[in-house]
């Protein structure tokens, strides 16, 4: 399982930085949106898979019996989903505002801040 | 914007509906799944619901305070829950609870749910500010 | 006690977002409120360095959860002091942001993200939890993105553009690193896994990840070759928001990379070493050259941000107590010096209306305190003794020549000649050059407006911080030294933290 996830895991970081090279800004916004939830994947993997077996605290017990999966990477998942989702949205908006005030999402035409006076 | 009667009508029914479950999630948030934030979200869905079939102005009507400021109060009531048990010399968020008695149900409450509490508002304005925000730029 | 003085710094900042964004109407009162937080918060840096003064690292577990399971706060010297000089940087920009910020951003919110983004800066320095870092990163991050944009020009898009992509594929390098140290190591606390990380087999696994987290901390920190947001977007917003970033952003990607490489990655410094000197090197010059072809106040003093991180990565990349002393001291004179520049260049914008060095001119004879507040600052900077920035360069060269390393230094000295060109062309093209039109009528007025007295404060204290950090230099860095002995010898943190005495 985990041979194959490292492959998916791959695909989509490939996939991302391609999106996150093109001059088109809807498409980098992709690009990291999808690099977000390989990292999230990648986290899960890396810290070891186990199948089905919740963390909970049988009754009448005190300790977690084996074998369980590891909360820890699931709340750091989660916490990062969600920084991940704000951070989006944010950015969603960004480019979008930025289209009206360029009239283009072609990073190439976002470069007035490059010249003096604003030439080109 | 104009929605048909079916949305409105049914829309009415699921935004009392998702309020009610809404604090459900976040009354048994603490101990089983569920939560504030899960809480906050199912709000905030009932109020782009309604903002869907009834328009932003009159959503946020019934919101009664600025949404903004729900962002603000919900942050700092997560940030005040950790304080109690500073001040009786424990970390910071360090659980405090307390049995109560209301109506012969012992209730099992503490400074937690005040967190919970906390990011249910918190979570809830957000969205709704940025739901208010969207239906106002198509307006 | 030592519960209460960590979490304050974060506590503090959070309510009073809160209470602003109750008040978001009155726009001085959200003023008001932001220089009271920053206020306390300098209270409170100055409590936490008296805690930690005799060299005791304090520490509490957030909720009582033991470390390394739950989420550790510590704060030894190099935080203390960081915390410190935050907190004055974020005061005086609250001070000048007062000034100046205009009714609609107040409105949008500005004044709330302000205490948001102390809020993430002061968690970033204080926390002893690799996640917990990570989470601090984006509350700072997210924040500085809407403090970038707000407004809502063509040239605020478009910097901002650049600079939340950018930040944002670091935060997700480092959300990667964060997963793959997790994997190895079973653990996130940071003295925990220096514990850890020595027992892991993997070496090679260990130097992927710690490069992992260089090219993370590195954009922002805005090292070579991953600086290029920094110069396209700074000059951007608002003077204030400027004069805040470049006080306390690239600091705290300066600070992840000292407190991770010499805490979490300490045992295989040799190859991590050069890499950090070759970027340190790199970052310098160019840097300065990119200074050197700019013709724009505020894009000048980015690009110069830029080559002085140069210093600060030189002084951690000898991994010996007087580097670390000498990067810490780099920092703080930095934060100062350049945070009053672009403090000054505001001044001068308020006065004559442009960035543009060629339509500025003639404040040295029409307006002589902004004059000398730009020298104080800018040949503090250039590294003109007894400034403090000459005391910051003597301190690395030592270190360099200790650590014989002689190149970068050669090197350092070199880009210090540039940065005295680039000093020297702000100082003679606004400054001595006659203005080329007409002085506008009404400058007198202006010159004393209330408005422009309230800006200028914030450029005074960094002036006379400047000055003093100079004159003082001795002492300074006896507290240095010591804070530097803390880094490159971290068991009495790892002790302090896990609990146990020192190994």
């Amino acid at each position: 399982m985990e041979t194959v996830l490292a492959f998916v895991i791959g695909g989509l970081y490939a996939a991302g930085v391609f999106l996150m090279l093109r001059r088109a800004l809807a498409r980098v916004v992709l690009g990291i949106a999808i690099l977000t939830n390989a990292t999230n994947l990648l986290i899960f993997t890396a810290a070891g898979l186990t199948r089905g077996e919740p963390a909970f605290i049988d009754e009448g017990e005190t300790l977690l019996s084996e074998p369980y999966g590891d909360p820890l990477p699931q709340a750091l998942v989660l916490t990062a989903i969600v920084i991940g989702f704000g951070v989006l949205a944010f950015a969603m908006v960004l480019i979008y505002r930025a289209y009206r005030s360029v009239g283009s999402e072609d990073s190439d035409h976002m470069t007035t801040t490059e010249f003096e006076d604003g030439e080109r | 914007m104009t929605s048909s009667t079916i949305l409105k009508t049914t829309s009415l029914l699921l935004v009392t509906l998702f309020l009610i479950f809404s604090f459900f999630l976040l009354w048994r948030g603490h101990d089983e799944p569920g939560g504030g934030f899960a809480g906050g979200l199912v709000a905030s869905s009932a109020f782009a619901l309604y903002t869907i079939a009834f328009g932003a102005v009159g959503a946020r009507q019934n919101l009664v305070i600025d949404s903004r400021l729900l962002i603000g109060v919900g942050m700092a009531l997560a940030a005040i829950s950790g304080i109690p048990s500073l001040l009786l010399g424990d970390a910071f968020a360090t659980g405090r609870w307390a049995d109560v008695e209301i109506a012969d149900r012992e209730i099992h409450i503490g400074t937690p749910l005040l967190f919970d509490i906390g990011v249910y508002l918190a979570v809830l304005g957000v969205v709704v500010t940025i739901v208010f925000a969207l239906a106002e730029e198509e307006d | 006690m030592d519960d209460a003085l960590l979490i304050l710094p974060m506590l503090v900042p959070l309510l009073f977002a809160c209470l602003a964004i109750a008040v978001l109407r009155w726009r001085h009162v959200q003023a008001a409120l932001t220089i009271l937080n920053a206020a306390i918060l300098i209270g409170l840096g100055i409590a936490l360095m008296v805690v930690v003064w005799d060299e005791r690292v304090i520490v509490t577990q957030v909720a009582d959860w033991p470390a390394p399971f739950g989420i550790t706060l510590v704060a030894d010297l190099f935080s203390a002091i960081m915390v410190l000089l935050a907190a004055i940087v974020g005061f005086s920009a609250a001070i000048y942001s007062a000034a100046t910020i205009d009714d609609r951003r107040a409105l949008y919110g500005y004044y709330p993200l302000f205490n948001i983004l102390l809020m993430g800066v002061m968690g970033a320095f204080l926390t002893g939890d690799l996640f917990n870092l990570y989470v601090w990163f984006e509350v700072l991050l997210i924040s500085s993105f809407v403090l970038l944009g707000l407004g809502g020009t063509r040239a605020q898009m478009e910097g901002a553009i650049k600079y939340v992509v950018l930040n944002l594929l670091s935060s997700i390098i480092f959300l990667t690193g964060v997963g793959l140290v997790y994997g190895m190591a079973g653990t996130l606390n940071m003295a925990d896994l220096a514990v850890r990380l020595r027992d892991v087999e993997d070496e090679g696994l260990v130097l992927v990840v710690s490069m992992l987290f260089l090219v993370a901390f590195g954009v922002k920190a805005a090292v070579f070759p991953v600086f290029s947001w920094l110069p396209a977007s700074y000059h951007t917003p608002p003077v204030a928001v400027s004069a805040l970033f470049a006080g306390l952003l690239t600091k705290v990607g300066v600070y992840a990379l000292i407190r991770v490489f010499s805490l979490l990655f300490a045992e295989d410094q040799a190859h991590v070493q050069d890499v950090l000197i070759w970027v340190a090197g790199f970052t310098m010059v160019t840097g300065v050259l990119g200074a050197a072809a700019q013709n724009e106040f505020r894009r000048i003093l980015s690009f110069h941000i830029v080559s002085q991180i140069g210093y600060m990565v030189m002084g951690l990349a000898f991994f010996t107590p007087l580097g670390y002393a000498a990067a810490i001291y780099f920092v703080a004179h930095n934060m100062f010096a350049k945070t009053g520049l672009f403090i000054v260049s505001g001044l001068s914008h308020r006065l004559l209306g442009s960035f543009e060095l060629k339509k500025l001119g003639g404040l040295a004879k029409h307006s002589p305190e902004v004059t000398l507040l730009f020298f104080l600052c800018a040949f503090s900077l250039a590294g003109l003794p007894p400034l403090a920035g000459f005391f910051g360069k003597f301190a690395l060269a030592r270190a360099g020549f200790e650590a014989e390393h002689y190149i970068i230094v050669g090197v350092s000295l070199a880009v210090g000649l540039f940065t005295m060109y680039s000093m020297t062309k702000i100082w003679a093209e606004a400054f001595w050059k006659p203005y080329p039109a007409e002085l506008p009528g009404d400058f007198q007025v202006r010159r004393r407006q209330p408005g422009m007295l309230v800006m200028t404060i914030p450029a005074v204290i960094f002036a006379a911080l400047g000055v003093a950090m100079g004159v003082a230099a001795g002492p300074v860095f006896e507290l240095l030294e010591r804070a530097g002995e803390q880094l490159a010898d971290p068991s009495g943190y790892i002790a302090a933290v896990l609990g146990g005495e020192p190994e």
